[in-house]
């Protein structure tokens, strides 16, 4: 009944954005987060807010959907937020108390750090909710292929990435069943002092634990059984291939890169 | 107060709102009679398994009541009842081996009473009383459960269960996997427990050949609906339906329609049978009737 089930935050809607190929977004996610330590002025976080605005709308993933990307790391924001406000450098003091003075340049710099985390944020919100976590290693095994010359074992690397993904959603799975079954016998989570919940916490871990090293084997024995060897010569059942939207869209990561420049 | 558990106007969509939202039971109202031994019957992905995660609260109905005795589980939750009807319902889940934790035999067969308030003294009790009861040698209490064969750490598990001493059984296919002899004496241990203890079994399976021998009631369920209720007589009935969606009928039952469509005469039968020793019975006193017939002319 769970095979719907897909892991991760990834939504299998239909849209240009979810149609590109993991390598455009992969590379235009990690130049974002470069691009954004260039931007110093209100009109370059302006026209970068734009940028991820229009391809939060362009994907047709609800926005409440990145709105939950945001929450694990409201403290973390907040938190960073905060120190730069206090105790960012700067001449013009808007109010004091005590030893805490706030200025005009650590209200601005505060209100970057914000800005910047937001962006930073739906950037890689988007990147997750539009590509397959499958098609991320794909494309990750495509990107760092050069590193196979200076003998990365890229390959490897890759097999381990997709395996740990193909398993998270068998293991939650079962982590779910294992959880109905100790609480129908009586056990609570999440509930009383932390002591007691870190106990409560173990007849769900040794469980999962010794099922998915059971698990593991049988795999090994599996992929052995059918002729596994290494890397060398193995050719792919999902091709990745850039077309033309993928061109489009890295010129529009360009035009963004050389705007922010200019405006900063 | 009313006994039972019945089932009104349930409804279970799994995810709502989402892109994954799935309506799994659409408008269940159906009764499962106090002490019966109830047999739950459907395709996989029928809605058999989150039915039955109804009955102790695991899963709560989108819409609907399902009342557990005078336990009523809505939308709401089962909040404060929530214990009490952990203890009342035991549900021993597919494959119930996997959720075998503890160090000892003993050890996991106490963690249900002990999450129920017994002292650690009375739940190992508890688990040595037990164990015989699944049909394991007391030796084995000290021994742990990743020791044993699968066959009998399944048997550890469901013992964890009945240590619990709930009023209500809820077995999820528990021969799911077993050797022919295996499911057999699991099957028996089973209505041994249910004639002794006196409990309420709920079966969920796959093998018409243990609805027939041991339901006295059957529910049917098809597509997160309920298609049929009643005992395994009236849902046996039924032969042409039950072709159609594919669940099919008893061994005994499959040979003496069989026998009838090659031109057994149907009338030999007065009951169709379920099992094997009632298909012997009806052809022997067929056959009788005849004899009798013969002699008469």
């Amino acid at each position: 009944m769970n095979n719907k089930l897909v892991i991760g935050q990834y939504l299998p809607l239909d849209s240009f954005i979810h149609r590109l190929d993991p390598r455009t977004k992969l590379l235009g996610a990690f130049a974002f987060v470069g691009i954004i330590f260039f931007a110093d002025s209100w009109q370059s976080y302006a026209l970068l807010s734009l940028f991820v605005l229009l391809g939060m709308m362009i994907s047709s993933v609800p926005i409440r959907y990145f709105l939950r990307g945001i929450r694990p790391l409201l403290f973390l924001i907040l938190f960073t937020t905060c120190l730069q406000l206090l105790f960012a450098p700067g001449q013009t003091i808007l109010f004091k108390i005590g030893f805490i003075k706030v200025t005009e340049e650590g209200l601005i710099q505060a209100a970057f750090i914000f800005i910047r985390f937001l962006l930073i944020i739906f950037m890689s919100t988007l990147l997750t909710l539009t590509t397959m976590p499958l098609a991320i290693a794909d494309g990750l095994e495509s990107l760092m292929r050069p590193l196979a010359k200076i003998k990365v074992p890229v390959h490897e690397i890759a097999l381990i990435l997709s395996i740990a993904l193909r398993f998270v959603p068998t293991l939650m799975e079962e982590a779910d069943k294992i959880k109905d079954a100790q609480m129908a016998r009586g056990a609570t989570f999440g509930e009383g002092k932390l002591k007691d919940q870190m106990k409560a916490i173990v007849p769900l871990l040794i469980p999962l634990f010794i099922n998915a090293i059971d698990r593991a084997e049988e795999l090994a024995t599996a992929m052995t059984a059918r002729g596994y060897k290494d890397g060398q010569g193995r050719t792919k059942y999902r091709e990745i291939s850039y077309g033309r939207n993928d061109l489009y869209v890295l010129l529009a990561f360009i035009g963004l890169t050389g705007a922010v420049l200019w405006l900063s | 107060m009313v006994m039972g558990i019945r089932f009104e106007k349930v409804d279970y969509i799994y995810q709502p709102h989402s892109p994954f939202e799935h309506h799994v039971l659409k408008d269940i109202n159906v009764t499962i009679p106090s002490k019966s031994y109830t047999a739950i019957v459907g395709h996989t992905g029928s809605g058999k398994s989150t039915l039955i995660q109804h009955l102790n609260g695991l899963k709560i109905p989108t819409h609907g009541t399902v009342w557990i005795d005078d336990f009523p589980v809505t939308a709401e939750g089962i909040g404060k009842i929530g214990k009490a009807l952990r203890k009342k319902v035991g549900i021993v889940f597919q494959f119930p081996e996997s959720q075998l934790f503890e160090e000892t035999v003993e050890k996991d067969i106490a963690f249900g009473p002990k999450n129920f308030g017994a002292s650690e003294e009375e739940a190992l009790k508890k688990a040595a009383e037990i164990l015989p009861l699944v049909g394991l040698e007391p030796p084995l209490l000290k021994r742990s459960p990743f020791d044993l064969s699968g066959g009998q750490m399944r048997r550890v598990a469901i013992a964890g269960v009945l240590a619990m001493e709930p009023e209500i059984l809820v077995l999820d296919e528990p021969t799911a996997g077993l050797d022919p002899q295996g499911r057999r004496e699991m099957m028996e241990m089973f209505y041994h427990l249910y004639q002794q203890k006196h409990l309420t079994i709920v079966l969920v399976t796959h093998q018409m050949d243990d609805v027939a021998h041991y339901a006295n009631h059957v529910i049917v369920i098809e597509k997160g609906q309920i298609a049929f209720a009643g005992t395994p007589q009236e849902v046996f009935k039924n032969v042409d339906w039950l072709e159609k969606i594919q669940l099919g009928l008893p061994t005994a039952t499959h040979f003496a329609t069989t026998l009838i469509k090659k031109g057994f005469p149907e009338e030999n039968f007065s009951l169709l049978p379920l099992t094997l020793e009632a298909l012997a019975d009806e052809i022997a006193a067929g056959y009788e009737r005849k004899k009798v017939g013969d002699a008469d002319e």
